[in-house]
This record gives C-alpha cells, structure tokens and sequence, in this order.
C-alpha cells in the first residue's frame, strides 16, 4: 500500500522526530539531512567520485591506471609478480600493469580492454570508484555505459610520435571519447600526456599537444578552467602517485602528479533528497537465494528491506543486501556504485539497461518520446524513419527517428523551420523518436543525470541529446504522488 | 516459379498460370494478387456428407476451386499465401457464392485472372520466372548476448531466430560467470544455425560482429563440431565468412551486404545492389539536397518535369488495394520509364526497403536540380497520433 510503507521508512531514519510524519517532504528533508550526515560519517569525511578513463585505443589507459594502483599500494606484490611473469610467458610483458584491470582471458590474450574494468581507490581527501574503458572503436558501447556513470574523466593521450595524431585525427577515438563524455554531463578532465618518456620529456611537444587539444576541449564544451594537463609515464610511473624527479621533466614542469590532481577535483552535488533511482549495468546470480544487480545510484538513497520497482518490466522486489567495493552495508546514496541482492523476482525479467526505482515515485516507461538533439559531423543526412540506436544511462535499443520536428537557432533556440526534409551536421532540432522495446527514462528537466542520451548509427556517434517529452504508451504506475500530497497537507493542518 | 501458359494483353484482361516453386514464389505471387482477381487452384474442401441412412458425415475433398479474391493473407515466417473469396465458378462440392480459404502449395499450378495488367505486374511475373542463378545467403549478425540469424533471398530477408541473453559483465575477481554466459549463448546461436539454415540451399553463410566476438564464435563453433562430430558443419566449414559489423541488430545487415569481401564473393545478390541504390540516394541528399527528393507529391512533380532519373519505390506500395490509389503508383512508374529513367523496386522485406517504406516508400534521383517550393503545411506524409 502507499502510506504503510512510508511511516516506517521515515521512522526508521529520524528516531528523534516527535510526531509521525508520513509526509514524503518533511519526512524525506530530515531524511536528506541524516542521510548527508550518515554519507560523511561514513566516508570518514571524504565524498565519493566516480572516475573514468578514457582514450584512443593503445594510448595506455590500463597500464597508466593498474600501474597507480600498484604504487597506492592497492595491489598485492605477489599478484603483481605473478602477473610480471605471466605476461612475459604470453609475450606481452609490457601489458603487465593493464592485468590488474583487464581480467578476462580474451582481454589477456588480445591486449585490449574490452569491457569497463571497475575498482576503487582514495586519495587524500576523496574516495575513488574506477572504471577503466575500452579505447577501441568497437568497444564504444561499453565505454558509453562506464562513461555515462562517471562524475569526472581522465582522458590518456599517447605523447609518441605520430601516436597522438592517429587518434586525435578523424578515425581515432580520442575526439569521440572527449565529445561524447562531455555530452554524457562531465565537466571536470583530466589529460594525462602519457608515455611521455618516448619522447624524452621534451616540453614543445607537451605544448603542442596541449594547444592542439585545448583547442578542440573547448570547441567540445569544457572550460579552460576545468580542463588539467598533466605529463606521465604509465609504463615507469613517473608522475603517477608522487611527483616526478626526473630532470628533463623538472626542468620546465612544476605543476602535481596525476593523483594530486585527481585529488583535486571538485565533487558534484548529489540528490540524495530526490527520487530513488538506479541504473542497472550488470545482472548476475550470486550464492544465497535472489540474484544480483550492479549500478550506480543516480538519485536518492536505498536501505536493506526496502521494496523497489524495475521499469520497464514493472515487477517489484525487495532489497536484501547492498554492497559497495565488497563491503556490506545497510545503506547506500546516490553516487554509490554499488551491487544489490534482491529477492522476490525472477532474474529472466531484468536485462542491462532496466532502472530501479522508488515504488512510490517511479519512472516512466515508453516507446516514444520528443527530443533535442544536437548533431556530430556527420555524413549521411537524417530523415524521417532513419534507423539508430539509443544509447541511455545502461540501455542501448535500436530505434528509429520517427518525426522530424523543427530545426532550432544553435544559440538562441528558436524554431528556425519546421518539418525539414532532412537533418544535416552541426544542426540543433527536435525529433520524436520511437523505440522497438519500452525504455524507462527521465525528463531532462526533472533529473539532469537522466534526461542525456546518444544516437549512435554504424559505429559512429552522430548525435547526443536530452529528453524534453514523453508521448506515446507510457505506463506509469498508479500516480500515488498526488494521494501523498493530499495526505501531507492533512497533517500539516493538524500538526500546526 | 514457372510460367505454365499466357494470355494477357498489356492494359487488358487476361490470364495466367504459374507454378510456385519455392518459398520465395509465395512472396511473389502475394505481390501478384489483387482484390477483385480470380484466382483457379487445388485446394481441400470439408465436405459434409449425408449416407443413405441419413446419417450426417464429413470428408475431405481435393477439387479444384475458382475464387473472386477478397482477402489475401502472407506470413512471412512460414512464407504461406492464404486467400478468401467467393466461389465464382460450378463445382460439385461447393455452391456459387459460398466463402473458401485457399492455401497456396508448392509445385501446384495455379491460375490468375484480372481484368487489367499492368506494367507493373507483368515486370513480376518475368522476375518470378526468372530462371538465373538465385544466391541465397545466410547471416548471423551477432553481439555479445544478442544474435540475429538471417536468411536472405532476392527478394526477402527472413528473420529465421534471435538470441538474447543476459551475460554478467567481468568483475573484480571474478570471470568464470562471465565466461559460462558466453558459452551458453555461443551454444544457442550454434544450435539456431543448425536448425534454421538448410546448407544445401545456401550458399554462403556470414558471421558478422563488432569486435571479436565473430572469431571467437567461429572457433567455438568448430571446436564443437569436432568434439561432437557434427559432419554437416564441418562439411560446409568453407561456407563461413567473417566480416565486420557496427553491431549485432538487424539493420546491420546492411553494412554487411555492403562489405566488398562480401559482394566479391556473392554473384548476385539483389538486397546489395538495392542497398546500393538507397546509398546513392543519401549520397546525393547530402550533396545535391535538390536533386534527391521523396514523398509522392514531390517525386510525382519531379516525373511531371521529366526531371527523373532513378525512381526507388517500395514494392508495399503496389500492395495496396485501393484501385486508385494503386493506379497511381503505377502511372508514376510507366511515366518514369517512358522518360527514359531507371525504375529499381525494392521489397519490403529487405533492410533497405524497409527503411524506404519509413521514408514514404517512394524517393527519385533527379537529373536536374528542381527548387524545393515544399511548404510544410502541405505534407502528404501521414501525421498519426
């Protein structure tokens, strides 16, 4: 029922409220309050940031990454060891700091990331979920899933000759990656100039690599202020944890090491008070009965024995366990990466891409929905029923672009005309685009983190935009929002 | 599909008898039917039959039927033609007047009557009759988790099976889930092609994918073959391709076709040369946005200006059972043809026509640019919500 549950979970937080507050606003703000205060005592003080790494393929993202996590200590000298030889055996001994994040044999074997490779680390002053993305063109799918959970990116560019370019240049994926990790809300970069050693430090070409990309960064929409560049060597781990002190480096360069400046982002504020709402990104059996979802929570807070509701399947279930980084906890907020065992429903009606969320306050589901979009250089013209596929939060569902609304002013928004015949690069319009299957997803305006999504058509990213409508069959469960207005302004009278 | 007798004069009544040979026979003759036709074949007929001793039995009857089509039904996963009508013809089990479903069979001739013939219909029959070579190509356009098996012929591309499942991603620590999920779907797709494709129909069978998931399916593939001794694979071991795919949908297909390894090795195969055709159109909407117009009324000005040059229209169009409306469609392509322009019709049942039937069905590339005084008031296309 609707009120039942309220009361209880409201309670169960706030054991020093006087009167009884089902009231969802309330209630939910002296929640937000403990729930703030709980999310600090227990990161000792320090907030969570959920990190990607992303470049061309080969720039050296996993070997940069395992490396640090190696000299943080986060990785056992004997596996280290063990993989030192292994890898030499395979003849890819200078793979052996990536095997601490690519995993999987095929990963092993061929030398390439190809799925997100997940793990935390802290710094000083924050505590850090890793994911570690596939650089290659085909891998993007994945990549878009890791990137579409990160707060801040470190984007791994390879300092060698003729290296930066073949993937700065149209084919590579260092633009891709920095467009479409813009596009998916990050503001913060990090540009790691790695193997910098190939090159012998040599400053004017740290320069002009830094001009060359700040110039396309910009064009991409991050600011200069924003933006950080930052000289390594993934392979020998100069200027990883500690400050380099390599004369040809120290020479000219006096800024921090990749870990101080990873230190020094700024964390983004997250709606612990809003909605319940995680992104499902991996489904599994675990032992025990139930099974387990992976996530990240976009919104709001989870506690064990909490009911939550998977869109598009409508099915509820009931939270057993939550874990983050291997640690059970009893609760968990937005931000948190976390695994959830739930019970009370079968594993064959959740696929990658559901989103569970507050029974109460759910999400809706629909086949077809009014969008803005922005397009990419591309070089086919769109047109009316032109075939892509979706790429939100987890889901990815081949679509197509059912109406071509308006074509609007690229600064101004205003409707420049209306019904084009077809779309073409650069331009900014509304479509309606219709999906073969139900996808659950947000308004732009009401979630920021879950109104973006992007078009992608024969391995190429042609569009990103933000969800401005829903039409079509939606089928939002019984609207119980308007109910637990009326029931709240009730008690309000007799409280006062 | 083989031609058995003639006797039709263009634009006047007439018949004709055929004799479906395959499955894609059914595809054709569906686009050969219209309502008002007569159509003469064998069929069975429930009979009820009353004995001497008034006792009411019923038996089925094979006689052959003469109906005025009225509903024409094609599934197109069992390719089967189903048509209703009315017993326009004398015959001792059923009276005149009286309804009949027919199911059209294979290696049964049949025999259809109309009252006009059009170009149209008449470029079918001889593409039906047509006795070259037929390549059928079979495709497996897969993903990890998801699989589309594929069976395409000239004229439809059959979605024979899907595959989808839910593999767990790696995790810290942990493969082996992982890695069991993949096996199991490696294992259903290879069970799919067994069961779906015939080997000794098709030609060439194609494995395409993003990354490598291709190679690892094919090597999967054999190993079990060899394990478990499966002959008919390893027979046809040289069949398999492996070509490259943005992903593992349905519309991937096309990339596929466009491949030139691919189009080397296939002779013939009709859904590339129309998926080229559609390439050139967008090509030519991107460059010359003048010169590549769609939508009926447009195309039906640009033909009224001679200004056509390749005319692509959908074959769904011709389906259409509104004489008028159809008549129409028909006039645009004699029109265009009288011109001197190229008429390429595309069937729904391919990739490429179905994104042509999202487009209006009709689309034309010109020989001049004409001015596009399109007003959006005005927009014939259908605005259903």
């Amino acid at each position: 029922g609707v009120s039942a549950e309220t009361p209880s979970k409201s309670l169960a937080m706030n054991e020093d409220s006087a009167a009884p507050t089902p009231t969802r606003p309330t209630g939910k703000s002296k929640q937000q309050l403990n729930i703030r205060a709980e999310l600090e005592k227990r990161q000792g003080g320090k907030p969570l940031l959920n990190l990607v790494v992303i470049g061309h393929v080969d720039a050296g993202k996993s070997t940069l990454m395992g490396h640090l996590l190696y000299l943080l200590g986060n990785v056992n000298k004997r596996t280290m060891h063990k993989y030192e030889q292994e890898s030499k055996k395979a003849g890819k001994a200078s793979f052996a700091y990536a095997w601490v994040l690519d995993e999987t044999g095929e990963e092993r074997d061929r030398g390439v990331t190809m799925d997100v490779g997940m793990t935390k680390f802290e710094t000083d002053s924050k505590v850090i979920t890793l994911m570690d993305a596939p650089g290659h063109k085909d891998f993007i799918p994945n990549m878009i899933t890791g990137a579409a959970q990160a707060d801040v990116a470190v984007l791994v560019v390879d300092a060698s000759r003729g290296e930066f370019e073949a993937g700065f240049e149209a084919g590579g994926q260092t633009r891709e990656h920095g467009l479409l990790v813009r596009s998916l809300g990050v503001t913060q970069l990090a540009v790691a100039v790695n193997k910098m050693d190939q090159v012998n430090w040599y400053q004017e070409r740290f320069r002009d690599i830094v001009s060359k990309l700040g110039h396309f960064l910009k064009q991409a929409g991050f600011k200069d202020s924003d933006v950080f560049y930052i000289p390594t060597s993934g392979l020998s781990g100069e200027n990883l944890t500690t400050r380099s002190k390599v004369a040809d480096l120290t020479a000219w360069y006096t800024g921090p090491c990749l870990l101080e400046q990873i230190d020094a982002f700024k964390p983004p504020q997250r709606s612990v008070e809003k909605p319940f709402r995680l992104c499902v990104s991996d489904v599994f059996k675990d032992q025990g009965s139930g099974f387990c979802v992976t996530g990240k929570i976009e919104a709001g807070f989870i506690q064990t024995g909490d009911k939550v509701l998977a869109m598009p399947p409508n099915e509820t279930c009931t939270v057993k366990g939550i874990t983050l980084h291997d640690e059970a906890l009893d609760w968990a907020a937005a931000g948190d990466h976390v695994s959830l065992t739930v019970t009370g429903m079968d594993i064959i009606k959740i696929n990658v891409g559901c989103i569970f969320c507050d029974p109460k306050e759910a999400i809706r589901a629909c086949t077809r929905f009014r969008a803005r979009i922005l397009l990419f250089n591309i070089e086919v013209p769109i047109t009316q029923g032109f075939p892509v596929l979706l790429h939100y939060q987890t889901v990815s569902e081949p679509a197509t672009i059912r109406k071509l609304v308006s074509v609007l002013h690229k600064s101004s928004g205003e409707v420049l005309k209306k019904k084009p015949k077809c779309l073409s690069k650069g331009q900014n319009a509304v479509v309606e685009i219709q999906t073969q299957r139900p996808v659950a997803l947000e308004l732009y305006k009401d979630y920021k983190e879950l109104g973006r999504f992007m078009l992608r058509y024969v391995g190429s990213t042609i569009a990103a935009g933000v969800v401005t409508e829903v039409k079509g069959s939606t089928y939002p469960p019984f609207p119980t929002k308007h109910i637990v207005i009326l029931y709240s302004s009730a008690f309000f009278d007799i409280a006062s | 599909m083989k031609l058995v007798h003639k006797d039709i004069e263009k634009d006047n009544a007439g018949q004709v008898t055929l004799i479906p040979e395959e499955a894609e026979d059914m595809w054709h003759t569906y686009n050969l039917l219209q309502v008002g036709d007569s159509l003469r074949a064998s069929t069975i007929r429930k009979v009820q039959t009353e004995s001497s001793t008034g006792s009411v039995g019923s038996s089925r009857v094979r006689t052959t039927l003469t109906l005025c089509v009225e509903t024409i039904d094609f599934d197109s996963q069992a390719c089967q033609l189903r048509v209703k009508g009315t017993n326009i013809q004398e015959n001792q089990y059923v009276k005149m007047g009286a309804y009949h479903t027919i199911e059209l069979e294979l290696n049964r001739k049949f025999t259809l009557a109309k009252k006009v013939w059009d170009s149209v219909v008449l470029d079918r029959i001889e593409q039906a009759c047509d006795p070259a070579q037929k390549a059928d190509v079979a495709a497996v356009v897969m993903q990890e988790g998801l699989a589309n098996l594929v069976l395409v012929t000239p004229a439809m591309t059959l979605l024979r099976a899907k595959v989808e499942v839910t593999i767990p991603r790696k995790r810290k620590g942990s493969c082996t889930q992982h890695d069991k999920a993949l096996e199991r779907f490696y294992e259903a797709v290879m069970q799919g092609i067994l069961r779906h494709f015939s080997f000794d129909v098709v030609k060439c069978i194609l494995v395409a994918s993003p990354g490598f998931v291709k190679d690892q399916f094919i090597s999967y593939l054999f190993k079990e073959a060899v394990r478990q001794d499966c002959k008919i694979l390893l027979e046809n071991r040289s069949k398999f391709m492996v070509v490259h795919s943005s992903s593992g949908h349905k519309y991937s297909l096309k990339e596929v076709l466009c491949d030139p390894a691919v189009t080397a090795r296939l002779s013939d195969t009709k859904a590339a040369g129309e998926v080229k055709a559609f390439e050139d159109f967008y090509k030519m909407l991107q460059q010359e946005p003048d010169r590549a117009f769609y939508g009926l009324a447009h195309v039906e000005r640009a033909s009224e200006a001679l200004a056509v040059d390749i005319l692509l229209i959908s074959d769904k169009l011709f389906r259409h059972q509104d004489i008028a409306t159809r008549s129409r469609y028909v006039r645009l392509v004699d029109n265009v043809k009288e011109n001197g322009g190229n008429v390429r019709i595309f069937s729904s049942l391919h990739v490429s026509g179905d994104q042509l039937n999202q487009l209006s069905g009709v689309a034309a590339i010109l020989r001049f640019p004409i001015a596009d005084v399109s007003e959006a008031e005005e927009d014939s296309s259908s605005d259903e919500d």
